[in-house]
């Protein structure tokens, strides 16, 4: 089990640095999926089943869907791996590798100083989910699905035919 | 390590036994619709035509494996095994037999789900890397068709998980020893048969790939076996749909007399040749007429049965 966890561990890591290396914008999204989907392994193993089906599910499977067609449209070619390569310069990685590596260093302490062990594990099942979320957590569920709601309308607003919003002004 | 073992030779023999029968449905199809449309079918090759499925085989075999050069080479190569490999996961939880899903997972459904989600991949990898118009427009089609049936195919699914209060297949099946969960889960049970047309966009809902106007859709720049892999994984979710048809709504193994396994086999023969009947049958629609179908139909009549399911239990 700890091999697996590791090994998996080690996957999404190298798919995640793929993703931010990557010249080709839809190579890049595939590494990000490969890295969600390592994820989801990762809860999986850590005895949350249901927060790894919603990972793939919701995701690997819907919102990343999206992100590829969007990509996918824009049709870009070999001139934006050229333009991307151009970005990525030894120079332009110097801020972000400082932030992370500090980043990483905070962790790493938070990690050895407090006592975060395994006293407490057991499998989550899909029920108790449902029941925190319902219970404690209900005034967040709603105001996620509020927050939807208003995307959604939004989304079919700029999706009209002009012409009928052109009527409605007027 | 024993079991181990056991395990390993389970999952290959069930591997075999769904690649071959989705090659068998190649032939099996044809020459349904050739009764149905009053002519032969494929009928030279060996008896019946039955060898007609090696024929294909070794044609498709024998083809040069070409890469088109303007194509996007890793991704054009992957697409087709992710069409495959998707579906062939999908069936590790189908309980065949009490006792036989190969794993008993507890959340099977949402894997089967997770799995249908993946699968949109192959189309749009597959359209995305052939660099060629038709494949684009097939797989932009196909990726926004699956994605809103994915909608409601979940929706539909939770009437079932709430009235069997799991995930798990084999406790769905369990539940369903008094009554069937066709009766009571009428609407659930055709939503998820649309909805399920259209995962494996099998015609009429096969716009992707809708010939007249598209060449090809998505594999428009395909041949050989990676060609027959998309055509085998097609053939496959067919067989998926069918057999969820019987495990979900039509109480799996359970039936009187005859083995666990051989009622199985029968329910979900009669909805794969449900499927190839429908394929003979209806016409193609529109595709905005697929998409305003079902959205401004199917998910509110999905929403209906999931509120009216969740009032009844409560």
């Amino acid at each position: 089990m700890t091999t697996l966890f590791y090994l998996t561990m080690l996957i999404a890591l190298l798919a995640a640095l793929q993703v931010v290396r990557g010249l080709n914008a839809v190579h890049a999204l595939l590494h990000l999926i490969v890295a969600l989907l390592a994820l989801a392994l990762l809860f999986f193993l850590l005895g949350a089943p249901f927060a790894a089906a919603l990972e793939v599910i919701v995701y690997a499977g819907a919102i990343m869907v999206l992100m590829v067609f969007v990509i996918m449209m824009l049709n870009q070619g070999d001139a934006a791996v050229e333009q991307e390569r151009a970005w990525l310069d030894g120079a332009s990685w110097r801020g972000p590798g400082l932030l992370c590596a500090l980043l990483l260093l905070e962790l790493g302490y938070l990690l050895l100083a407090s006592d975060t062990g395994s006293a407490g594990w057991r499998p989550v099942a899909a029920a108790e989910v449902g029941r925190a979320l319902y219970g404690p957590y209900l005034l967040l569920v709603e105001l996620a699905s509020m927050l939807l709601l208003a995307a959604l309308v939004g989304a079919w607003h700029l999706a009209r035919a002009l012409k009928n919003r052109r009527g409605e002004e007027s | 390590m024993a079991e181990f073992a056991v395990i390993i030779f389970r999952a290959l023999a069930l591997l075999l036994a769904l690649v071959l029968s989705a090659a068998l449905l190649t032939w099996a199809e044809r020459r349904l619709l050739g009764l149905w449309q009053d002519r032969y079918g494929p009928n030279r090759v060996g008896p019946f035509g039955l060898l007609q499925v090696v024929a294909d085989m070794l044609k498709l075999l024998g083809k040069q494996e070409f890469v088109p050069p303007f194509a996007d080479k890793p991704v054009f190569i992957l697409a087709p095994a992710i069409a495959m490999s998707t579906m062939l996961l999908a069936f590790a939880v189908i309980p065949f037999a009490p006792g036989f899903p190969l794993a008993d997972l507890n959340l099977g459904l949402l894997f089967f789900l997770a799995m249908s989600s993946l699968a949109v991949y192959a189309i749009l990898l597959g359209g995305y890397a052939s660099n060629n118009k038709y494949a684009l427009l097939g797989s932009l089609r196909s990726a926004a068709q699956v994605l809103s049936y994915e909608v409601f195919m979940g929706l539909a699914l939770l009437g079932v998980v709430l009235q069997a209060g799991s995930f798990s297949l084999g406790q769905i099946v369990e539940a369903q020893r008094e009554l069937w969960f066709c009766i009571p889960q009428f609407l659930a049970m055709v939503l998820f048969f649309i909805a399920g047309i259209a995962e494996s966009h099998r015609l009429p809902f096969d716009l992707p790939e809708a010939e007249h106007e598209l060449t090809a859709g998505f594999h428009t720049e395909y041949s050989g076996m990676k060609f027959g892999m998309f055509f085998v994984g097609e053939y496959l979710g067919v067989i998926l749909i069918s057999s969820l048809m019987t495990t979900l709504f039509f109480g799996g193994w359970l039936g009187p007399v005859l083995p666990p396994w051989l009622w199985f086999l029968l329910k979900t023969l009669f909805f794969v040749l449900l499927f190839v009947l429908l394929r003979a049958a209806l016409p193609r629609p529109r595709y905005d007429q697929l998409m305003a179908f079902g959205w401004k139909c199917l998910l509110p009549l999905a929403l209906l049965n999931l509120t009216v399911t969740a009032l009844v239990l409560l």
